[in-house]
């Protein structure tokens, strides 16, 4: 494919969509689909066929639509007489609502009166997509579609407009950083794999999201599957690889299929594979499937795991970069990141760098969820403040209840205290507010949530996901969560609550990989703003929230279960 | 091959490219506890006791698996590194079974070593006493998972030097056990050549010959570097 095909598949596909009266997209991500809009999808189909709609209107499946709790979504985008396209976004559907929405607005042109989100609301005006642009405007089954949308057109700009290095150029003045947590600046980190010498070189997108609560990179991966790989395969071209994986979890299968169908669709047009835009360039993408452990997201681990061997991290250095899969130099990028690429390509990097905070750029997709009015999904500027985030945005703590802490970071991350609600949500100013960026899970807590029982919770997680290779973070998290759980039953003592900080420097400062060294963090920042519920624990016996209920632990005391499965 | 200076607790030393740490501690008897490492395996910086301070970095790194680099400036023997030290063998006898009493290797275990070398005379953490299984298929050796701290050298030894691959590691986090095969009996297993190594390599009383009683095992690990000269220098030499 060279340019000029491009432009004539983009215009017959557009002409195509000018003879649509509606587009139709139904959220068929986890949210909405646990709420059977698979079922409305198929009766939206069924309908326009019945009515006989089917040259007027196309209906497709989307990814997430952001407002998850009002499922099952359904966007319909309607053109009028002059051309103009009015949007309107249908709450709550069901079959029988389809059925409606067929027969009044999409054969009788006048949308419903009731059951429609106001776009006006704060939820989604003050949203600023880029990395979900894509999602319930490109169809993510038809590549047509999302080449009408643009997709391919920062590929196509990077390999005849740009030398490798002029793309490293432009994602380092762009001052984008990696979402998959740590925040390492993506443009630098391109750089070091390009300068690495290596007979090949590997692109992976680490797409194993196993933050409890997280499912950003899964939307991402579902509404607009071809962003990613466009952003890999433009990866690809600035560090000189030839090959490139996307390592996704077997739990995600809507994904998996999605990017199946985005790739088999990629290569038919030559987007992906040899002498891509008929350029000296080549780059294939191929897909492994994780089997779900969240220690597999981490970098080593991920590496070991596509190569078929057990998925434990090993020190580092020597990075990845330098040595990572079969010992070749290998940029891993998370979903979100690679996700941004395309954007910052199409505008250049200055342009991408207006948006955000001095030391972070651009937007950060977030997933609310917990005590808040709107649970879902929302991509804010760097820099939005928590509280917009939580009470603009998210529409506040429902029923009347006051707003205690915010969880962000996942289980590497802290718990935010209404003091820090004016928090420029950046990279550095979690971190120094004892929390995390993370991947973007984030979980509000009201007046009814325990500190020490949300502590005793990530500390679970990080002791089933251990993967036991090294002992701090092996045997550390099994005492800490016993710590945790001597407290919330009110059999602990001061001497435990020391023990417990004491246990948390070891596995911070010793444990072999991020899961270890994290695993403390939600105990140390609830430590730190919530001392006193700890201590009520400790010395009234008494759990301020009202959540623990003192009950004896089980018999087993948190061991975990010892069986041994191969 | 080029070589390095750096200071090691202070002390200039120097060192060739390939040398880590650890080599360094050992040529010049700079105590440093391991258990994961043992000359001539492939190092995994597993169990954490060898971590040391390195000037400018705010992370610790095993001494097992750091290169010695120019300039570096190590620490090896901080009041922190030592509590630390102390701590993670407090873990790992609060893990699983060790009643030295009646053990195999009793005065002649590393684990026992360890704690010698840290200071450990009592544990704080509280015993977990999983419940483990004795795999005494094998017509000669046996297998006691209370006793195993998960060093994977057994996995290591007879992967690398063996060429057997009869062990690996299943489960994970405290779950986490040592297998034969596919998790079968070690005595049905069909590719253990019931060489040994494996007993010899492990630090401590998990694996053992049948016919030894308590306190009677003697572990030979010098084997293993007459392999590995054996094979990499072709040199037959002990
Ligand atoms: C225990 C653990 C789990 C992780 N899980 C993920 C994950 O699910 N997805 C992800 O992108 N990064 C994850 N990371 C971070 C990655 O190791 C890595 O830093 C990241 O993928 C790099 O991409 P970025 O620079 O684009 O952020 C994890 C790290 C650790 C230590
Ligand atoms: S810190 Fe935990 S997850 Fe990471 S290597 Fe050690 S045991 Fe495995
Ligand atoms: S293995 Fe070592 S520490 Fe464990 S019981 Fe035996 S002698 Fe004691
Ligand atoms: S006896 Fe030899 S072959 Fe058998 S498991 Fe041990 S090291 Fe491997
Ligand atoms: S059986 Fe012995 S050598 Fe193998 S992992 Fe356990 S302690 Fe280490
Ligand atoms: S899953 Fe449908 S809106 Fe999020
Ligand atoms: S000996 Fe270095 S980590 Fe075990």
């Amino acid at each position: 494919m060279n340019a000029e095909e491009l432009q004539e598949i983009v215009e017959r596909e557009l002409a195509r969509q000018e003879t649509r009266r509606h587009r139709v997209a139904v959220c068929t991500a986890a949210g909405c689909l646990s709420l059977g809009s698979d079922r409305v999808k198929a009766a939206l189909v069924r309908g326009v066929e019945e009515a006989q709609l089917a040259d007027e209107v196309e209906v497709f499946g989307t990814g997430c639509l952001g407002l998850c709790e009002a499922g099952a979504l359904v966007q319909v985008d309607s053109r009028q007489a002059d051309g103009h396209v009015c949007r309107c976004l249908y709450e709550k559907v069901t079959e029988a609502r389809a059925v409606e929405l067929v027969r009044q607005h999409l054969a009788g042109g006048a949308p419903l009166p009731s059951g429609q989100l106001p776009l006006d609301d704060p939820f989604f005006a003050r949203q600023h997509r880029v990395v979900l642009q894509g999602s319930g405007v490109r169809d993510p089954e038809r590549l047509e579609s999302c080449l009408a949308a643009g997709a391919y057109q920062s590929l196509q700009k990077a390999l005849t407009e740009l030398t490798p290095t002029d793309v490293i150029a432009e994602i380092t003045a762009s001052g984008l950083r990696g979402r998959g947590g740590g925040g390492y600046p993506t443009g630098l980190k391109w750089s070091t794999v390009h300068k690495a010498s290596g007979p090949k070189k590997v692109v992976i997108c680490n797409a194993d999201e196993g933050d409890p609560g997280a499912f950003m990179d899964r939307s991402v991966l579902e509404g607009d599957p071809h962003r990613v790989l466009e952003g890999m395969a433009i990866a690809g071209y600035a560090v000189g690889a030839e090959q490139g994986f996307v390592y996704v979890r077997g739990e995600y299968p809507l994904a998996i299929d999605r990017l199946k169908v985005a790739l088999k669709q990629a290569e038919r047009l030559q987007l992906l594979g040899n002498r891509i835009f008929e350029t000296g360039f080549n780059f294939r993408i191929d897909l492994r499937i994780g089997a779900g452990a969240f220690v597999c997201g981490e970098e080593t681990a991920l590496i070991a795991s596509v190569e078929g061997r057990r998925g434990t991290p090993r020190p580092r250095p020597p990075y990845p970069a330098v040595s990572g899969l079969w010992g070749l130099p290998t940029l891993i990028n998370n979903v979100e990141t690679f996700a941004n690429v395309a954007e910052v390509i199409r505008g250049g990097g200055a342009a991408f760098a207006a948006v955000g905070t001095e030391r972070s750029k651009g937007t950060k997709v977030f997933a609310l969820a917990g005590k808040i009015a709107r649970t879902g999904l929302v991509e804010v500027p760097m820099g939005t403040t928590l509280r917009e985030i939580v009470f603009d945005i998210g529409g506040g703590i429902p029923d009347g209840k006051a707003f205690k802490a915010a969880q962000t970071g996942g289980p590497s991350g802290g718990c935010i205290p209404a003091q820090h609600l004016d928090l420029p949500v950046d990279y550095e100013s979690l971190v120094q507010v004892g929390s995390f960026m993370g991947s973007g899970g984030l979980i509000v807590m009201d007046e009814t949530s325990c500190m020490v029982d949300v502590a005793a919770f990530f500390m679970e997680f990080c002791r089933d996901e251990s993967c036991g290779k090294c002992v701090p973070c092996r045997a550390g998290t099994v005492q800490m969560h016993s710590l945790l759980q001597k407290l919330t039953h009110f059999e602990g003592s001061e001497a435990d609550v020391a023990q417990l900080e004491e246990l948390a420097e070891l596995l911070k400062a010793t444990s072999l990989c991020g899961l270890g060294q994290g695993a403390p963090n939600p105990v140390l920042s609830t430590l730190r703003y919530f001392r006193d519920e700890y201590l009520a624990h400790v010395r009234e016996k008494r759990c301020p929230a009202g959540v623990c209920k003192g009950s004896a632990p089980a018999a087993s005391a948190g061991a975990p279960a010892a069986e041994v499965s191969p | 091959m080029t070589v390095k200076t750096l200071t090691l607790d202070g002390k200039p030393v120097s060192a060739r490219e390939d040398e880590t740490i650890l080599d360094l501690c050992r040529e010049h008897k700079v105590p440093l506890p391991t258990l994961c490492h043992l000359e001539g395996l492939g190092a995994v910086g597993a169990c954490r006791l060898c971590l040391v301070e390195v000037k400018g970095s705010p992370r610790l790194h095993p001494a097992c698996t750091l290169r010695a680099e120019e300039g570096m400036e190590i620490t090896t023997g901080s009041d922190r590194l030592k509590r630390y030290r102390r701590q993670i063998v407090e873990l790992l006898f609060a893990e699983r079974n060790h009643v030295c009493a009646i053990c195999v290797v009793n005065g002649r275990c590393e684990l026992q070593d360890v704690a010698y070398a840290v200071g450990l005379d009592h544990v704080r953490y509280q015993y977990r006493h999983p419940p483990t299984e004795l795999d005494a298929s094998h017509p000669r050796f046996m297998l006691d998972q209370g006793r195993c701290v998960l060093c994977t050298r057994c996995v290591r030894v007879c992967d690398e030097l063996e060429g057997a691959h009869t062990w690996d590691v299943a489960g994970r986090g405290a779950a986490s056990r040592v297998i034969t095969d596919l998790n079968q009996p070690w005595g049905k297993s069909e590719s253990c050549t019931s060489c040994g190594k494996c007993v010899q390599v492990c630090p401590t009383g998990a694996l053992f010959e049948k016919i030894q009683p308590a306190g009677g095992t003697v572990k030979r690990r010098d084997f293993l570097t007459y392999l590995k000269t054996a094979r990499e220098k072709k040199q037959w030499i002990r």
